[in-house]
C-alpha cells in the first residue's frame, strides 16, 4: 500500500481500512491499535520478520512486511552447548 | 464462636489474609487500608511461594513455612470455589540456580543445614545436565541448582484480589482511604478506640496492626514494639512470551499470562521505591546469562518495591500484654505465608483460638536483647 511518508505503521493500517492487528494471547481475540501512544500493547504486529513490535511507534519504510501478531511471541530455545565442554 | 469485632490494620496480602481467616470462622471483621499513598509491597513482589532455604537462621520459621506451603493449596481452591478469582498456583517446584562451585556449596549447606534441624523440609542439588530436563533454556553459566519440590509461584495481584473477594463473601468490611494515626485501649470497657487522620474512628475489641511499613509508631500506642526496617527491590517485566518456563526460580519465572518477571535487587536506600539504570542493567545480565534466549525477549517495565523486615528479617506475631486484644503482624513473605495467616493466625488473633505452638520465637522480645546482633536473611 502507498502511504504518507513520517505517519506510523498503526497509522497506515488503519487508513488502510486493516481493523484486526492481532489475536490476543489469553483468549485468541480479534484486536486492534487504542492509545497510539505506546503504552496499551495492542497494536502489536510482526515487522519484516520481527514479531510482536508496537507498530503506533515504528514510522512507516518502503518495502515493510507486515503481518498479524498472532498470540505471543516465541523464544527460540536451543541447548547451547550440548556436546561441548 | 465469639462476639468480639476484629479490626485490621492494613489490607495488604498479610492483613487480608488473617481478617479472612477470622472472618471465615464466623468473626465480625473490619479493615482499613490506607490506600494508594501506602507502599503496597503486596503488589510489587515477586510472587513466590518458597520453602526452600527459609529459616536457616531460626528453625522454628523454617516449619512455620514448611507449614505454611503445606496450606496453600487449600487456600488457593477455597478462594477460587468461593469467589470464582484463581490466584494462580502452581506448586510442582521451584529452583535456585548458582555460578560457581563455592556458591553451590553454600546453599547445599546451607539447604542440608536446615532439613536436618527441622526435618521434611526436602531438597535436591542438580547438575546442569539434569537442570536442563526441566529448564531446557539455562545457560552455560549455570554451573548446578537446587531443587525444592514444594516451592511455586502465584500470581500475588489475584490473590489480593481473591482475599479482598472472600473478605465480602464473608460479610467483612473494608474501609479504604483510612490512615489511622492514633490507636487508644480503654483499660475499664476493653475497647480500642481507632483514630484516622480525617477525623473518622472506629471501636473495636480486637485489634490487628498489619500495616508494613505503614506501622510507623501505632504498635507503641497498643504497646507494642514493632522496629521495622526496608530493603528495596527492582524488577523487570518482560512482554508476554509463549510459555518457555515450566519452573520458577527464584530469579526468574514466567508467568501465566506469558511475561517474565526477573528479580530482585537488595538495597539499602531508605523509603525509595525508584528504579535505577545500573540496576535495571545488572538485573537483566543476570537474567541473560541464566537463559540466553532472554537476550532477545523486551523488557516492558522495571519497578522498584519496599520491603518490609525486622532486624532479622524473620516474622513478628505477638500479642499486647498491657492492651489484651491487640496483636501485631509483620513479616516480608506475605505470599508464602498467606495460607498460614489466614487458617492459622486469623483465628488466633481473632480470639477463637490459643496462639500457634512455640510462637515466643516470633516476638519481638528478642529484638530487645542487648547481646543479641541480627542481620538480615537477605
Amino acid at each position: 500500500m502507498t502511504v504518507p511518508e513520517g505517519i506510523n505503521v498503526a497509522a497506515a493500517l488503519l487508513a488502510g481500512g486493516a481493523r484486526d492487528f492481532r489475536s490476543s494471547i489469553v483468549g485468541q481475540v480479534s484486536r486492534a491499535p487504542y492509545c497510539m501512544m505506546g503504552v496499551c500493547f495492542e497494536c502489536l504486529v510482526e515487522i519484516d520478520g520481527i514479531p510482536a513490535r508496537q507498530s503506533c511507534l515504528i514510522p512507516v519504510r518502503d518495502g515493510m512486511q507486515i503481518k498479524r501478531q498472532l498470540g505471543a511471541p516465541e523464544l527460540k530455545v536451543t541447548n547451547i552447548g550440548e556436546g561441548h565442554e | 464462636m465469639s462476639e468480639d469485632q476484629l479490626t485490621v490494620v492494613g489490607g495488604g496480602l498479610v492483613g487480608a489474609a488473617i481478617a479472612y481467616g477470622a472472618a471465615r470462622r464466623g468473626v465480625r471483621v473490619r479493615i482499613l487500608d490506607q490506600g494508594d499513598v501506602a507502599f503496597r509491597a503486596s503488589r510489587g513482589n515477586f510472587g513466590l511461594v518458597w520453602l526452600s532455604s527459609k529459616g536457616g537462621g531460626m528453625p522454628r520459621y523454617a516449619r512455620w513455612t514448611r507449614d505454611a506451603v503445606r496450606l496453600w493449596p487449600e487456600l488457593h481452591q477455597e478462594l477460587l470455589d468461593l469467589t470464582d478469582v484463581d490466584s494462580g498456583l502452581q506448586q510442582t517446584g521451584g529452583f535456585w540456580l548458582g555460578f560457581s562451585e563455592q556458591e553451590l556449596q553454600k546453599r547445599a549447606n546451607l539447604l542440608a543445614k536446615i532439613d536436618r534441624e527441622v526435618g521434611d523440609i526436602p531438597f535436591q542439588m542438580m547438575e546442569p545436565s539434569e537442570l536442563k530436563q526441566y529448564l531446557p533454556g539455562i545457560g552455560p553459566a549455570v554451573v548446578g541448582g537446587s531443587f525444592g519440590p514444594h516451592d511455586g509461584h502465584v500470581n500475588p495481584l489475584m490473590l489480593l484480589r481473591a482475599l479482598h473477594a472472600g473478605l465480602r463473601e464473608k460479610g467483612a468490611d473494608v474501609v479504604t482511604g483510612a490512615d489511622i494515626v492514633e490507636l487508644r485501649h480503654d483499660g475499664d470497657s476493653r475497647e480500642f478506640t481507632i483514630k484516622a487522620r480525617d477525623g473518622q474512628s472506629w471501636k473495636s475489641d480486637r485489634l490487628v496492626l498489619a500495616a508494613g511499613l505503614g506501622i510507623a509508631d501505632l504498635a507503641g500506642h497498643v504497646g507494642l514494639y514493632a522496629p521495622i526496617t526496608t530493603t528495596r527491590g527492582q524488577v523487570l517485566i518482560t512482554e508476554r512470551l509463549k510459555p518457555f518456563l515450566d519452573y520458577p526460580t527464584n530469579k526468574v519465572r514466567q508467568t501465566h499470562e506469558g511475561s517474565v518477571q526477573i528479580g530482585s535487587t537488595t538495597e539499602d536506600v531508605g523509603f525509595d521505591d525508584g528504579t535505577t539504570v545500573d540496576k535495571i542493567e545488572w538485573l537483566a545480565r543476570r537474567a541473560v546469562a541464566t537463559f540466553p534466549t532472554l537476550g532477545r525477549a523486551r523488557l516492558v517495565r522495571a519497578w522498584g518495591a519496599l520491603r518490609p523486615l525486622t532486624p532479622d528479617s524473620y516474622p513478628i506475631y505477638q500479642g499486647s500484654a498491657s492492651c489484651p486484644g491487640a496483636y501485631v503482624a509483620i513479616c516480608h513473605s506475605g505470599v508464602t505465608l498467606a495460607a498460614a495467616h489466614a487458617f492459622v493466625i486469623g483465628p488466633w488473633m481473632g480470639g477463637l483460638t490459643e496462639a500457634p505452638p512455640d510462637f515466643d520465637a516470633f516476638r519481638s522480645d528478642r529484638f530487645l536483647d542487648p547481646n543479641a546482633s541480627f542481620s538480615h536473611d537477605h
